[in-house]
């Protein structure tokens, strides 16, 4: 049926050529119409066939179809089947360029277009095609990129070309992972020798060719592929243990951003504030704003939601400080049952002037994926980022209370209220000062998250018990117990999930801080000396 | 959405004025029928719910604009049950009781749910429940609009083992009651059809879970075993967008490893920057995308209603519709909004749903729909890759549960049970059930 169609189709082609043999300009045209008519098909079988086609054509256009294609943009016209390519597809209605001819066709409703749809298995092969075609491209990197996306992807027919590709190719990695990407076509051929090639690699895709040959009926094969199996996980157990502690170390900087604000206000100044949750929800929702503020740009959003976020959170702060806490001094139960208070009032008023739903916030394009170590080993840059982000935090914190003046009078003030106002220290002030530095260091980690996690009006109330469990476990009123206890309760959660699950490894983290609290109540660091318990 | 809030009692003002004006004569004198709405507007649900509310006043808005019905007027009554399991009880008998509300549509959280069951059943209300359910379980004053496992999880998972040819599964979840009964519904399926248990792989994680790392990474090493893995997710809500953003990161592409998911429509991919999940799935019964003027009509009219030109729709306000649309059928049908009659005069009615077909309440109180299979695109919409040839009934109680696969829910005149026995011949159910909740 559809060949018979497509038949018609050339055929009618030729006739419009041959009609419109004079205007020399029309030929090429018909040419990728037909290509494309052939994409306009039901089955996705056939549309795989119609785009090997595009790609053979070397039609001049044909890569900005597949792309279009691959990535949902290349639709039809309702009515007049115009072949068009949607620029961006947000909203109702789209802008749209012409297919064949690159005409700007203006604005359409998506109402009258049709998207020429793709599924996984076609998506597979439009990106191997690409990566076919990157395969020529000048820069070493995009040819790298290529010939990676091709491991475990090679099919019989790709194999000649392949080989020719890779004796004229200049890069020995680029070599490599094509030689690799051969042999694991070979070895799912049944070639034993391809084992071989693939042997101490810890690529997932050459892991799981092996595991499929050694289960393979080929009793020779089944054995070569499990030996080079067992080479590759021994590597492979150096690599896991070193990424479980990157786990461990990416969510106790998370802990610890969280926490550390917490460090300040709880831990110094003793004051109980349930609403810090909120203050780093203030802080994520300035990184949305700012984004909405500098479209286009999220790197440049981020970098400046840094500053912005502190002081929207540090503001907010002293608002709280002054408008509730300082009236309830002395009092914790109070604070505490008056700040729950104002988190809710904080949690509904997000809801009822932004939204109740999450809002979106983009990762800068050099926040994403992840840095290679080696094959078996990548860490995720963004939580790479955010965990030399709480350490910075940490660091300038640590600078502010041991030297300078405001580090100075906060310790003088907590010590000994009164003797420190004796000396002429404004105690008010530098409550205030000192509220404001907690919240504003909520506030920046709030815009960490933002990068993690959902930005929504629940954001804070995720961590607030987190936080209170780390600057307890640490040693209230220490810094550096707030930093050692958020890293070891990320290690010890993430060494813990793989066999007890997330949920278990959550309450063995509980169980044990109850315990360790028992045996030494003042935490990890306990303050000594004059600090201690005044 | 809050944000446009005050455009809303003027509209819903300026509506009742205009269905007074045009219908005056008949209108006035009459009692309006009053519609209970039961979702939450704050805490934590309320991201999920509100818009839920906004669809209900949007529809009551539009049949007060065509006369109302039965010629009176309907008068929304709206609760906010805030998130709080009891406080839905506790507001469901003040709209039956208080507020002498003649239908409630609401709920989303099957906890919810199961605390307004009793409220509902002994003050003999109507409650229609919108959302997606792990089944195993029929009232007889409950209308299930949502899917049931079998219109959603064993389709789904059926494209996958016959269409994408995955062999090994990951059954992730969040821990609570969906997740826990449809992953056993699922388990006990797959080796049904001949899945080994090491290639399965159940996975439970706590509510609001954002550290996926290692998750994400036990996943790529149960994918790296020479057969083709999918994960089938019951991640509930929020914790979805970590979930995705570390498989992103970690390189995990749909074309290796797809994830298809149960929770996860078009509002939930509206906080995600979804450029690097392109291709992983989601199973509903109706997409935003799907390409027929009645479902291009209700989009237009919920942009109107919200005023928000990037509002989207997704599969409950769908059954929200389908639901309201078949209960005023059946008031129109009964002549009265009376409860009981309502009920007899539901089953069987039929209504146009989005998607381009009808859906027809069933005797077990669930109703038809069709399957589709969407594949996440870089705008946040779903492209239906796959459908089922036809509509599929809700089926109340799994074929593929011991003890439960005995059961049949009928609701018709001679029988009126919602647990019948066929094997032991009597209505009351079996002693495996209780356990399945």
């Amino acid at each position: 049926m559809r060949t018979i169609r497509s038949l018609v189709q050339g055929l009618l082609c030729l006739i419009v050529v041959s009609l419109a043999a004079p205007a020399a300009l029309a030929a090429p045209d018909d040419d990728g119409r037909a290509l494309l008519e052939a994409l306009d098909v039901d089955s996705y079988a056939a549309k795989g066939e119609a785009v090997t086609a595009i790609a053979d054509s070397g039609h001049p256009q044909s890569r900005a179809w597949l792309e279009a294609l691959l990535d949902g943009k290349l639709q039809r016209q309702d009515d007049g089947g115009r072949f068009v390519v949607v620029l961006a597809n947000r909203g109702r209605h789209w802008p749209v360029r012409d297919a064949l001819t690159d005409e700007d066709l203006g604005e359409m409703s998506r109402r009258d277009l049709d998207r020429i749809g793709i599924n996984n298995a076609l998506r597979g092969q439009l990106q191997n095609t690409l990566a076919l075609l990157d395969l020529h491209a000048p820069a070493v990197s995009a040819r790298r990129e290529a010939a990676r996306d091709l491991l475990g992807e090679v099919s019989p027919s790709m194999v000649e070309p392949l080989n020719g590709l890779v004796e004229n190719e200049a890069d020995d990695e680029v070599r490599r992972l094509l030689t690799q990407a051969i042999a694991i076509q070979r070895l799912e051929q049944g070639d034993v020798g391809a084992v071989e090639a693939l042997s101490g690699s810890l690529n997932t895709s050459v892991r799981s060719a092996l595991s499929a040959a050694a289960r393979s009926d080929d009793a020779a094969l089944a054995k070569a592929a499990t030996e080079a199996l067992a080479g590759i996980e021994q590597k492979q157990k150096l690599n896991d243990g070193i990424q479980t502690l990157y786990f461990g170390l990416s969510l106790g900087s998370v802990l610890v951003l969280a926490a550390i604000g917490l460090a300040i206000t709880f831990g110094v100044m003793g004051v109980i504030n349930m609403a810090h949750g909120e203050l780093i929800m203030l802080g994520a929702y300035t990184t949305w704003g700012m984004q909405q503020l500098l479209p286009g740009q999220p790197g440049l959003a981020l970098v400046l939601s840094i500053p912005a976020g502190f002081l929207v959170a540090a503001l907010a702060g002293i608002v709280i400080e002054r408008s509730v806490i300082q009236f309830l001094k002395g009092r914790p139960l109070e604070t505490l049952l008056a700040t729950f208070g104002v988190s809710l009032i904080l949690q509904q008023l997000v809801r009822t002037l932004i939204s109740p739903l999450n809002r979106t916030v983009v990762s800068p394009e050099w926040m994403s994926g992840s840095l290679m170590i080696n094959e078996g080993l990548s860490l995720t840059l963004n939580r790479l980022f955010v965990l030399g982000f709480a350490l910075l935090v940490f660091a300038g914190l640590m600078l502010v209370m041991r030297r300078t003046r405001l580090g100075l009078e906060v310790r003088a003030v907590t010590q000994n209220r009164a003797m420190a106002r004796s000396m002429g220290i404004r105690a008010t002030r530098v409550d205030i000062l000192t509220f404001a530095l907690g919240s504003g260091v909520a506030g920046l980690a709030g815009v960490a998250l933002s990068q993690l996690t959902n930005v929504g009006p629940n954001l804070g109330q995720n961590y607030i018990i987190d936080s209170f469990m780390v600057v307890v476990f640490g040693g209230v009123g220490n810094l550096w117990g707030t930093l050692v206890a958020g890293l070891s309760l990320g290690v010890i959660n993430q060494v813990l999930e793989p066999w007890a699950g997330a949920v278990l490894a959550k309450i063995l983290v509980l169980v044990f801080i109850i315990l360790f609290i028992q045996k030494r109540p003042r935490g990890l660091f306990p303050q000594k000396g004059r600090a201690a318990e005044g | 959405m809050s944000s446009h809030s005050p455009a809303v009692p003027k509209r819903l003002f300026a509506a009742s004025l205009l269905s007074l004006a045009v219908s005056a004569p008949a209108l006035a004198q009459e009692d309006p029928i009053k519609v209970g709405i039961l979702h939450s507007l704050t805490g934590t649900m309320a991201i999920s719910e509100s818009t839920l509310k906004d669809t209900m006043l949007m529809l009551i808005e539009q049949q007060n604009e065509q006369g109302g019905l039965l010629g009176r007027e309907l008068e929304p009554v709206v609760v906010d049950p805030a998130s709080d399991w009891p406080l839905f009880a506790e507001k469901a008998r003040q709209l039956l009781a208080q507020d002498e509300v003649d239908v409630i549509f609401g709920n989303w959280t099957s906890v919810s749910r199961k605390s307004v069951l009793p409220v509902v059943e002994e003050l003999d209300g109507l409650l229609f429940y919108p959302v997606q359910y792990e089944g195993e379980e029929s009232s007889e004053n409950v209308f299930y609009t949502g899917a049931a496992p079998n219109q959603q999880a064993i389709p789904a998972v059926n494209y996958l083992m016959n269409e994408v040819g995955v062999e090994r599964w990951v059954l992730a979840g969040t821990d609570y009651v969906y997740p826990r009964t449809t992953n056993k519904i699922l388990e006990a399926y797959l080796k049904d059809h001949g899945v080994a248990d090491d290639d399965i792989m159940v996975n439970y994680t706590p509510f609001g879970h954002s550290d996926w790392q290692n998750i994400v990474s036990e996943i790529k090493d149960f994918g790296s075993q020479g057969k083709k893995t999918a994960v089938v997710s019951t991640i509930n809500g929020d914790a979805n967008v970590p979930f995705y953003r570390e498989l992103g990161n970690q390189g995990i592409d749909a074309a290796d490893i797809p994830v298809v998911a149960f929770s996860v429509g078009e509002q939930e991919l509206s906080g995600i920057d979804t450029a690097p999940l392109v291709g992983h799935l989601a199973a509903w019964n109706y997409f935003m995308s799907v390409d027929t003027d009645a479902n291009y009509d209700f989009i237009d009219d919920w942009i109107d209603y919200t005023g928000d030109e990037m509002a989207v729709t997704n599969d409950p306000m769908e059954a929200h519709y389908i639901g309201f649309n078949m209960w005023a059928e059946a008031v129109r049908k009964a002549g009265t909004t009376d409860v009981d009659a309502v009920k007899d005069a539901i089953i069987g009615v039929s209504v146009p749903n989005l998607t381009g077909g009808y859906a027809t309440m069933m005797p077990n109180h669930h109703i038809t729909k069709p399957v589709l299979i969407g594949e996440i695109q870089d705008n946040g919409q779903f492209s239906v890759v796959w459908e089922t040839p036809s509509t599929v009934a809700g089926d109340a109680w799994s074929d593929y549960l011991p003890g439960s696969r005995d059961l049949i829910s009928d609701w018709r005149a001679p029988m009126r049970c919602g647990n019948y026995n066929v094997v032991e011949g009597r209505c009351g159910g079996g002693a495996e059930v209780a356990s399945a909740e």
